[in-house]
């Protein structure tokens, strides 16, 4: 069985440039909705506590609402969470109240009023300077990651393929990014692991490609730049496919499956996998072609002289 | 001949894959809930106690799996949770105050694989319950601390050379002290005197000639955030252990940050309480006029205070105060020369003065040092929480031998062992920073169970969609693929349960998931190699063999790159995001070992070497 099977290479550097304008898009438009909406930051990010209850029945949210505000809470936000019997509160970072005794302290508000004992599912407290650091730290992570792939793909490969291999999970980075801002889209400590498993998933994939764009150019010898990159994507089409289609399929899986706390990371990766494919083919492909890649770049070095091998025989 | 392997690499790689099936065997076998029980200092777990506990939980009708004695701690084991509570219950009743009790959860590791060190993985606490606490040291205090420390001792110090400062004043803010003379001949006599005293002082000018800013190097301050955090950390460990943790983690992270976590503890409020609990030290003379025994019946003389030691003997104290803890700045034991077990301490100047007047009079006589710790108690305060009891004991007493100052040592301690633990309680009583609790997360016990079914099903549901997958596209090198599959999921949980250090949280079991789906793409990579030079009309041990070769450049480095990522995030991580890259790490290696060398050998024992004319891929 095959997907795809092609006599001739397709024409993918054809559309290069819509390709390239719809990134460009794209990125702008992430861009937009960063300065406009913002990221929806989780606690991990900016502070706060986090309480999940338990209820055997249904919960009465007004009730839990009702309960908090009395109890000196106005701020907190309550919403189901997974199920209708789970209930996520969330309060501010507050300088008023002892940060570190306000789960418990809310937890024992609820329970003397509320008819049904709630049993304390998670409570989570991040304190203000916590939460800057792991910013920075995660956007450190990322600076390393991508400095590291610029540094070894040029070392194994050429500088044009490794500046577009940066670009392309930049390009990656950024739209998942950007999908998390325009759907405001809660981004905690799954989601940023995710983004940094997608750096990952997303290098391979355009490795995978180059691989094939420097050995069609050294097999095929009198092909344009665009043919020879066209011919390369063609033959590694079947293997990004199936490849993106099994991780695809155990992220569905762990999408419907994983519970409420992974669904963040499943929804980044989903996405952030279906960008990586076509980032792989469209945005590092091309940008290393519109940087001029060519055959002689990609040939092999010349072997190094052999001390005396062009000396005549002395006999 | 093409393709055809000698019969050591079968051994090797089915050899490696029962090593790895073996420690992932443990996995299997459910938790048993468990109470562990060990004495508080100074007693011991015996044969009787655990006898007698037996037959306890035997009379309440709680049916324990076993109750078994293992390195000084009593195990037992029971069939529910509900058992084991109310067997912790029965537990503290009858065994009273001067043991710990701890719930626990037990690993049913079997005795043969226990014996060769198997052990299941170790859970994070977002799949086994429990709290967690990121804590910072407040840094700023104890050179503060310090700063004023530096202004006492200066004054002395200047007094004692006969050079009159105008003032001496420590600046917190800029972290300095403030040094102003009368003249200029005594600043420099003062900085050749301090510098000699200290030698790690550093000497600035200031705005004019008279003043002098005096600030600590760079290795002295960072000696003294060392030591603040050190000591920090030795008062969680100890306080920890009075929580009765069964696994109790505490661990520094980074310069001024300590993690504790602790297991399968619910109470949060308790815990918390007990560990920003103060303890204090306070040093007293030995009341030796006062008629012990009559103390004893409740007619304690009205200057003195009775006291127990560690090992329970009354002692009878004066009520004045010599010099309280906040005034130790180190305490270190060592040897003394006739190379006994000793501990030196040392106080600021304030306290070396204050020792200094209070020991004039009494040499000869006996100092004790009293360890003051708030405990929780059996009793519930108004609030819900345990009331805190104060515990007070009488760690060490020596008899004075001169009149004691800023350095001075205890000796006659009776081992190097004793003379630690007494060093570690007298910086214990001595807090020079205070610490605060910047991030908690407790996970209840009904969430952490429900984590690892979610976890469990979605890389079974996964696994299962990817192997009917890989059937239907490449038949037969499919089911091959599969194989390495399944080695590679025993592989990962194999390396997990051997390496000490790899945590599975919920975000390493989601790295799992996402390994699976990964993990085809070489095999996917070889079999597509594969087919083309089959198409190109290669014979098939050609296409085999060229299959693979070509494939592997393309697999080591793209999977090379991955590992870098997740190197990097291992290195730049914390918590979650490192367990995420453990998992992924160990995934990616683990994939290209079974992909390329497990399944080389199946295809190559079914299809190499052999007359076929077509494969079926």
């Amino acid at each position: 069985m095959r997907i795809f099977s092609f006599s001739q290479p397709l024409g993918f550097m054809r559309l290069k440039w819509p390709a390239i304008a719809l990134s460009v898009l794209l990125i702008l438009g992430s861009l937009l909705s960063f300065a406009t909406k913002g990221i929806n930051w989780g606690l991990d990010f900016t502070g706060g506590t986090v309480i999940e209850i338990g209820f055997v029945q249904p919960a009465d949210l007004p009730a839990v609402r009702q309960t908090l505000t009395s109890a000196g809470y106005g701020d907190a936000v309550v919403q189901l969470f997974g199920t209708s019997r789970d209930v996520l509160i969330r309060i501010p970072l507050r300088t008023d109240v002892d940060q570190s005794t306000l789960g418990d302290n809310v937890i024992k508000a609820l329970n003397a009023s509320l008819t049904e004992p709630v049993t304390m599912r998670r409570i989570e407290f991040v304190g203000p300077s916590v939460g800057e650091e792991l910013k920075e730290d995660g956007g450190l992570a990322m600076l390393v990651a991508l400095i590291g792939i610029l540094l070894y793909v040029t070392m194994r490969f050429e500088w044009r393929l490794s500046v577009g291999a940066v670009m392309a999970l930049f390009h990656d980075v950024t739209l998942t990014m950007g999908l998390f801002s325009v759907l405001q889209l809660e981004f905690d400590l799954t989601v940023l692991a995710a983004i940094l498993a997608l750096i990952g998933y997303s290098i391979n994939d355009t490795i995978v490609v180059f691989d094939r764009i420097r050995e069609s150019f050294r097999k095929l010898r009198d092909t344009s730049v665009d043919d020879t990159i066209n011919d390369a994507i063609t033959s590694t089409l079947n293997r990004t496919v199936i490849t993106s289609l099994t991780t695809v399929l155990v992220l569905v899986v762990l999408f419907y499956m994983g519970g409420a706390l992974i669904h963040g990371f499943a929804t980044a990766l989903l996405f952030g996998i279906a960008i990586g494919t076509y980032s792989s083919i469209y945005v590092a492909s091309a940008i290393a072609e519109i940087l001029g890649i060519s055959r002689e770049d990609m040939l092999p070095p010349p072997p190094i002289e052999k001390e005396g091998e062009n000396t005549d025989a002395l006999l | 001949m093409l393709n055809q392997n000698p019969l050591w690499r079968y051994f090797v790689v089915i050899g490696m894959l029962l090593v790895a099936l073996v420690y992932a065997l443990p996995n299997l076998y459910p938790e048993d809930p468990a109470l562990n029980i060990s004495a508080t200092r100074g007693g011991t777990v015996s044969e009787l106690t655990r006898a007698q506990l037996e037959q306890s939980f035997s009379e309440a009708n709680v049916a324990a799996k076993s109750v078994a004695l293992e390195n000084g701690q009593i195990l037992a084991r029971f069939n529910s949770t509900e058992d084991q509570l109310q067997a912790r219950e029965i537990a503290s009743q009858v065994l009273g105050s001067s043991f710990v009790t701890a719930l626990n959860l037990a690993p049913a590791t079997p005795d043969w694989l226990a014996a060769i060190g198997a052990s299941p993985m170790k859970l994070g606490l977002d799949l086994r319950g429990g709290v967690h606490f990121l804590m910072a040291v407040d840094m700023k205090a104890a050179l503060d601390k310090n700063l004023n420390d530096m202004v006492q001792t200066f004054r002395t110090d200047l007094r004692e050379e006969k050079i009159r400062y105008r003032n001496v004043q420590a600046d917190l803010a800029r972290g300095l002290v403030v040094l102003s003379l009368r003249s200029v001949e005594d600043v420099t006599a003062a900085e050749t005197i301090l510098k000699n005293r200290d030698r790690e002082l550093v000497f600035t000018a200031g705005p004019d000639e008279l003043t002098v800013f005096v600030s600590i190097s760079e290795i002295r301050i960072k000696e003294i955030r060392e030591y603040a955090l050190e000591q920090n950390i030795t008062i969680i460990r100890n306080r920890v252990n009075e929580i009765g943790v069964a696994e109790p983690l505490v661990q520094r992270q980074g310069s001024d940050r300590i993690v504790v976590q602790l297991p399968g503890v619910q109470d949060t409020a308790q815990a918390k309480e007990i560990l920003g609990a103060t303890a204090s030290l306070e040093f007293r003379l030995v009341d030796e006029e006062g008629d012990l025994s009559a103390a004893l019946d409740g007619r304690v003389p009205p200057n003195a205070e009775l006291y127990k030691t560690r090992d329970g003997r009354p002692v009878l104290l004066e009520k004045r105060v010599m010099l309280t803890g906040e005034h130790i700045t180190g305490a270190s034991s060592a040897f003394d020369e006739y190379s006994r077990p000793q501990v030196s301490i040392k106080l600021d100047a304030k306290g070396g003065n204050m020792l200094s007047a209070a020991t004039r009079d009494a040499i000869g006589r006996r100092m004790a040092s009293v360890f003051i710790e708030y405990k929780p108690g059996t009793e519930i305060g108004e609030d819900g929480n345990p009331v805190l009891i104060k515990q007070q004991e009488v760690i060490n007493d020596a008899t004075i031998q001169a009149r004691l100052g800023r350095d001075f040592r205890i000796t006659g301690i009776s081992s190097p062992g004793e003379a630690q633990n007494l060093a570690t309680l007298l910086r214990a009583g001595a807090l020079i920073a205070p610490i605060q609790i910047i991030e908690e997360r407790t996970i209840g016990p009904s969430l952490g169970k429900e984590n690892i079914e979610l976890g469990t099903t979605a890389i079974q549901w996964g696994m299962v969609c990817v192997l009917i997958f890989m059937v239907i596209y490449y038949k037969a090198f499919g089911m091959v693929a599969n194989l390495a599959l399944v080695a590679n999921l025993i592989l990962i949980v194999g390396v997990m349960s051997m390496i000490p250090g790899a945590t599975l949280t919920l975000p390493g079991m989601a790295g799992i998931v996402l390994t699976v789906g990964m993990a085809v793409d070489a095999n996917v990579l070889i079999f597509e190699r594969i087919r083309e030079e089959l198409a190109d009309g290669r014979s098939v041990q050609q296409a085999i063999h060229h299959g693979y070769d070509r494939a592997f450049a393309t697999i080591a480095d793209s999977n090379i790159t991955t590992l870098l990522v997740a190197l990097i995030l291992f290195g730049i991580g914390t918590g979650p995001v490192k367990g995420f890259a453990v998992t992924l790490a160990i995934g990616i290696l683990t994939s290209i070992f079974t992909a390329v060398v497990g399944t080389r050998l199946l295809v190559n024992l079914f299809w190499g070497g052999r007359r076929v004319q077509s494969l079926p891929i």
